[in-house]
C-alpha cells in the first residue's frame, strides 16, 4: 500500500460550528484504491469529517490534499474538484423533478463532459451495473429506498469520479434493502475504487474495508485493518462502542 | 344602467385595457425584481443579505399610495431641482414602476419561501457532481420551488391587479379612474360603481378559475 499514490491527504483537519468543535485536529492519508470505512458513536464527526473532502462543510482550518488539489485554497475551482469526487447520501438526494435517467445524465450533459447521447448511453450502462435499467424512464417517487440509492451511486459514477463518499448511504433504508446496496458497493470496492464510507453495518466493514478509522469526539481514536480494529481493538472508547453494537 | 353601459361601454371596456396592460407590465419587471431580491436573501453573502432585506423591508414599509406619489411627482420635482427641466415620467412607466416595485417586494418573499422549502440536500447533491451553485439553483432548486410557489403567485397576481386601482390618484386612465369620470358627469354613482365592480370581479374570478387548473396541472405527475 506504501508505493500506491496518495489520493486524500488531510492534515490538521478542524471543524467548528459556532462554538461547537465537531472535528478538533485530524490527520489521515488514504491511498488510491483503498476502502477507508469510519466507525464511531454518532456526534463523534464522521459525516462532518466527509462532508469536508468536498467542502459541503467548510474546514475552519487545517489542509485537505484531494487528488493533488488543495481545497482548502480559496483559489482552487472547488467546481473541478467535485467533478473527480462522488458522493452518496444518506437521504438519497435524487432529484424529484427528473427521470432517474435525466438524475445521472445532468451533471456530464451541463458540465460539457459528454454529448446528450453519450451520457445517455453511459447512464444506461452505469443503470445496467447497478440493476436498475428497467426503471431508467421512472421518477424517484416511484421507486423504492433501495432502489433509489442505486441510482444514486449511479449518479455519482457518472462523472467518472478517482474517489467516492458515502455518508451513511444506508441508515435510511428498510433491513430488506440494505443488501442490494451494499452489494453494488462491494463491486466498486471489488473494482478498485478509492472510497470513504461512513457506516453502521459492521459486517461490510470487516468484509470490504482495508482499513477501519474508528473517531470519537473529533479525534481518530485507533485505526488499522478490520482484524486490528473490530476484532482485536486496543483503546477502550472503541472496545466500549463495539460492545454497544455488535 | 343601461344608460351607462351604451354611452360608456367602450370608454369602460378601454380602461379595463389599460388595467389588465398595467397588471400585465408591473408582475413582468415585479418577477424579475422578486427574483433578484430572493437570491440575495437565500445567499450567503451578508452584504447581498442585507440589501435584500432592506429592500423588501423598505417597500412592505410605504403604502402603495405614498409610492405612487413619490415616483410621479417626487422623482420628477427633484429632478427638476437638479436643473434637468425636460425629465417626464409618463402616469403608465410611474404606474409600472410603483406596482412592480411593491408587488416585487411581496413575490421577493414568495420565491424566498419557495427556494427555502427545498431540501437543502437538493442543492448539496448537485453540487457534489461539480455544478457551480447558479446552475444548481437554476437546474435543481428553482424548479422545485415554482411548484410550491405557484398559489402564493397567483394569488398575488390578484392582489396587483387590484392594487391598479390605487393608481387612479396619479390620473392613469384605468377602470377605477375612468369610473369616477363617469360617476361624475352621470351623477348615476350606484350604477356605476355596481358595473366597475362586477368588471373587476369578472376579471379576476376568471383568472382564479385558470390559476386552479394550472395549479392542478402542476401537480400532477408529484
Amino acid at each position: 500500500m506504501e508505493d500506491r499514490k496518495i489520493m486524500v491527504h488531510v492534515k490538521d483537519l478542524k471543524k467548528n460550528f459556532g462554538k461547537l468543535e465537531v472535528l478538533k485536529g485530524m490527520s489521515i492519508d488514504i491511498a488510491e484504491g483503498e476502502v477507508v470505512v469510519l466507525l464511531g458513536p454518532s456526534g463523534s464527526g464522521k459525516s462532518t469529517f466527509l462532508r469536508c473532502l468536498n467542502q459541503l462543510e467548510i474546514a475552519t482550518d487545517g489542509t485537505i490534499i484531494i487528488d493533488d488539489h488543495d481545497v482548502t485554497d480559496k483559489h482552487t475551482d472547488i467546481n473541478v474538484v467535485r467533478e473527480n469526487i462522488g458522493m452518496v447520501f444518506q437521504h438519497f438526494n435524487l432529484f424529484p423533478h427528473k427521470t432517474v435517467l435525466e438524475n445521472i445524465t445532468l451533471a456530464p450533459v451541463e458540465l460539457k463532459k459528454m454529448t446528450k447521447e453519450e451520457a445517455k448511453d453511459k447512464g444506461m450502462q452505469l443503470l445496467k451495473r447497478v440493476g436498475m435499467e428497467q426503471k431508467a424512464d421512472a421518477y424517484p417517487a416511484q421507486l423504492s429506498g433501495g432502489q433509489k440509492q442505486r441510482v444514486a451511486i449511479a449518479r455519482a459514477l457518472a462523472m467518472n469520479p478517482d474517489i467516492m463518499l458515502f455518508d451513511e448511504p444506508t441508515s435510511a433504508l428498510d433491513p430488506e434493502m440494505v443488501g442490494e446496496v451494499l452489494s453494488v458497493m462491494q463491486e466498486l470496492a471489488a473494482e478498485g475504487m478509492t472510497m470513504v464510507v461512513v457506516t453502521h453495518e459492521i459486517g461490510f466493514a470487516r468484509e470490504v474495508a482495508d482499513r477501519i478509522v474508528f473517531m470519537d469526539g473529533g479525534y481518530i481514536v485507533e485505526q488499522g485493518t478490520p482484524d486490528e480494529v473490530i476484532s482485536h481493538p486496543k483503546e477502550e472508547r472503541t472496545i466500549d462502542f463495539l460492545n454497544k453494537v455488535l | 344602467m343601461l344608460h351607462i353601459v351604451e354611452t360608456y361601454g367602450a370608454m369602460l371596456l378601454r380602461s379595463l385595457g389599460q388595467t389588465i396592460l398595467l397588471t400585465l407590465l408591473s408582475l413582468i419587471f415585479a418577477m424579475i425584481v422578486g427574483l433578484i431580491f430572493a437570491l440575495m436573501n437565500v445567499g450567503r453573502n451578508r452584504i447581498f443579505n442585507f440589501i435584500g432585506t432592506l429592500y423588501v423591508d423598505a417597500v412592505r414599509g410605504v403604502p402603495l399610495i405614498v409610492l405612487a406619489y413619490f415616483i410621479y411627482f417626487g422623482i420628477p420635482a427633484g429632478i427638476k431641482s437638479m436643473g434637468i427641466q425636460n425629465f417626464r415620467l409618463t402616469a403608465l412607466s410611474a404606474g409600472t414602476i410603483a406596482l412592480a416595485m411593491n408587488c416585487g417586494a411581496y413575490m421577493a418573499e414568495i420565491i424566498r419561501a419557495g427556494i427555502e422549502s427545498v431540501d437543502k440536500g437538493q442543492m448539496e447533491a448537485s453540487r457534489s457532481l461539480g455544478l457551480s451553485y447558479g446552475k444548481s439553483m437554476r437546474l435543481v432548486v428553482l424548479p422545485q420551488a415554482i411548484r410550491t410557489m405557484i398559489p402564493s403567485i397567483i394569488n398575488q397576481f390578484i392582489i396587483t391587479l387590484k392594487d391598479t386601482s390605487i393608481l387612479s390618484v396619479i390620473a392613469f386612465p384605468e377602470l377605477t379612474n375612468t369610473g369616477k369620470t363617469i360617476a361624475g358627469n352621470t351623477f348615476k354613482v350606484l350604477e356605476t360603481w355596481t358595473i366597475v365592480g362586477l368588471m373587476y370581479m369578472i376579471v379576476i374570478i376568471t383568472l382564479s378559475k385558470i390559476a386552479k387548473r394550472i395549479e392542478r396541472r402542476a401537480n400532477r405527475g408529484r
